[in-house]
């Protein structure tokens, strides 16, 4: 296990060494060979038991021809992927690669087949966006699942959808273009990229605003404020009735 | 109770024995603390309530304040919560102590009365009654009671006529149950994204895609009616599967390579649903828990739908655009009265 991991942390700086200097990790551009060597590298360690010697997929995991950079990136920095287990549902943890070696795997996937491109800084840029709009589309597109305020709810047989809040920019936008695990696929056909934008800026507003109200309780809605008014509210009640009642000496 | 009398008190005062007297009832220092206690709360509570004033006035609405654990959270209602909520909460606490340690400390039994009245006003009661019916000859004439009874029957006729005459529908306008059986949707109608309006080519949905979709007409209906009840029965999802995962569907070849449309109002309720899982192929609605299986006619897999969701077919137009090819062919949303 020390041996993996020393032999990835090497092969990670090497990478990065590598990535610095040749600056090939526009998404979209074509990616260096270098990366792409390395990424298969990475893939036959970590991800080839599952996906298969050459990611055309097995009984227990997905092919991963025309997967695209997208997912990759998005699977893999969420830390879904490597999978702790095969559960109903895939959570999120510490990812298990830097974000040179994840772009080293994504490079790599990449080449098997056309899929997703990893965005851009610019596509990732919303400082045009327009924040109202992002709302609208949000409540239209997204809300259904991960509740108003991007908190996440439940799906069916044990399944749910995710919460918004730890989520990057990067990731959320991936997420639209990939469709993971159960999530449907929000192609740019019917959801432009100024779109995107607009919905990433609403995203971002949800995860810094002020909770104007007071306390959010997790923006669940009735389920927390329910639960707090059950327990702590009538337990204040009772404790005083209790002291109401309590005999003095 | 029952040996209760006519002169007992309301209240009785229980016997000493059983009261033990309390620190303040017997020990003037104790009792004088115990004044100083209240009096302090309740000038706390004084004092809370007026920087309540204070902070309402300075304290920007706008303004955030980080507590740790919880958040960044909105400073006015923080600290009108704090003095305000804690103010009242002094008042009361003062009033209990006061009452605990101060106010009279004996044990009270008060007396229930009897709930019958005594036999000589009920035998007046029967009385006053008996005259009545025979001074109003309500029995004698056996025509003005009847009459009377046939006019009270009536007399609910006119609520449920003008009841059912709420809705006021223009001469030749379809009835409510009918304008309940159709939607705007009709053959050729373009499918446009909501919020965006964008017609929507088959290419635009991939594999695994969802698609919030309204009829492209919306807006002017819309616009024309001055409410919302289009949208509120016309509003579909669009969803794309691999034809071959496709099991069944509710009419010949209604999907176009795949993409099939289905209504977003839920047949138990009517709430929108789009909670679309690709990989099941599962609809939940959020409020019930409904499922539906949109790969095999959207029929209810789970909860309390009884009917499958419907299915509005679907192609495409000369210039490559999705349309329908029809409106639905059953109401859509939940069942009502005359529903077929």
């Amino acid at each position: 296990m020390l041996l993996l991991l020393g032999a990835l942390a090497i092969i990670g700086t090497i990478y990065a060494l590598v990535n610095t200097s040749t600056a090939a990790r526009a998404a979209g551009s074509p990616h260096s060979e270098t990366a792409v060597e390395e990424g298969q590298a990475l893939y036959l360690e970590g991800c080839a038991s599952c996906h298969g010697l050459n990611a055309e997929g097995t009984s227990v995991a997905p092919s991963l021809i025309g997967a695209g950079a997208a997912s990759v990136h998005f699977q893999v920095s969420t830390g879904r992927m490597p999978l702790a287990a095969p559960t109903v549902q895939v959570e999120r943890k510490e990812p298990s690669y830097t974000e040179p070696q994840i772009a080293a795997l994504a490079a790599y996937v990449a080449t098997l087949g056309p899929g997703p491109a990893i965005p851009t800084a610019e596509q990732l840029d919303t400082t045009n966006a327009d924040l109202a709009v992002g709302g609208e589309l949000f409540r239209t597109n997204c809300a259904q699942c991960h509740n108003f305020a991007g908190s996440g709810a439940a799906l069916t047989e044990g399944k749910y959808a995710p919460s918004l809040m730890p989520a990057t920019q990067q990731q959320v936008w991936e997420a639209m273009l990939t469709g993971p695990q159960n999530m449907p696929v929000f192609g740019d056909g019917t959801l432009s990229e100024p779109e995107k934008q607009d919905i990433l800026k609403y995203v971002a507003h949800l995860q810094t605003q002020t909770q104007p109200g007071g306390l959010g309780l997790g923006s669940f809605g009735p389920v927390t404020e329910g639960a707090l008014l059950f327990t702590l509210g009538l337990g204040l009640m009772a404790g005083f009735a209790i002291w109401i009642g309590a005999k003095l000496r | 109770m029952s040996d209760s009398t006519e002169t007992e008190p309301d209240f009785v005062t229980a016997t000493e024995a059983a009261h033990h007297p309390r620190r303040t009832d017997v020990d003037p220092r104790a009792a004088k603390r115990a004044e100083r206690q209240v009096a302090t709360l309740f000038v706390l509570a004084t004092l809370l309530i007026l920087a309540s004033l204070v902070a309402y006035v300075v304290i920007p609405v706008d303004a955030g304040v980080e507590i740790p654990l919880l958040g960044p959270i909105g400073a006015l209602n923080v600290a009108l919560g704090l003095s305000l909520g804690l103010g009242i909460l002094l008042i009361g606490l003062g009033a209990i102590h006061w009452a605990r340690k101060l106010m009279p400390g004996n044990e009270v039994v008060a007396m229930r009365h009897e709930l019958r009245s005594e036999p000589d006003e009920r035998r007046a009661a029967v009385e006053a009654f008996d005259r009545g019916l025979a001074d109003s000859g309500f029995a004698q004439r056996p025509i003005i009671r009847r009459t009377l009874i046939g006019a009270m029957l009536v007399l609910p006729l006119p609520l449920v006529i003008l009841l059912r005459d709420l809705y006021t529908s223009p001469q030749g306008a379809p009835s409510p149950a009918e304008q309940l059986e159709q939607t705007i949707w009709d053959s050729d109608m373009r499918i446009v994204t909501d919020v965006s309006l964008n017609p929507i080519k088959p290419e635009d949905v991939p594999v695994g895609g969802l698609v919030a979709a309204v009829p492209a007409n919306l807006h002017e209906v819309e616009e024309e009616e001055g409410n919302l009840n289009a949208r509120a029965k016309a509003a579909i999802i669009l969803v794309r599967m691999r034809p071959d995962e496709i099991v069944s569907q509710q009419g010949e070849a209604w999907d176009y390579q795949g993409i099939l449309a289905y209504s977003k109002i839920c047949t138990h309720v009517g709430c929108p649903i789009a909670l679309y899982e690709q990989r099941t192929h599962h609809l939940l609605c959020p409020c019930h828990q409904s499922t539906f299986d949109l790969a095999d006619s959207g029929n209810v897999v789970f909860g309390p739908a009884a009917r499958q969701m419907p299915q509005l077919p679907i192609t495409v137009d000369d210039e490559g655009y999705l349309v329908a090819v029809s409106d639905f062919q059953q109401p859509v949303g939940p069942s009502f009265w005359e529903r077929s």
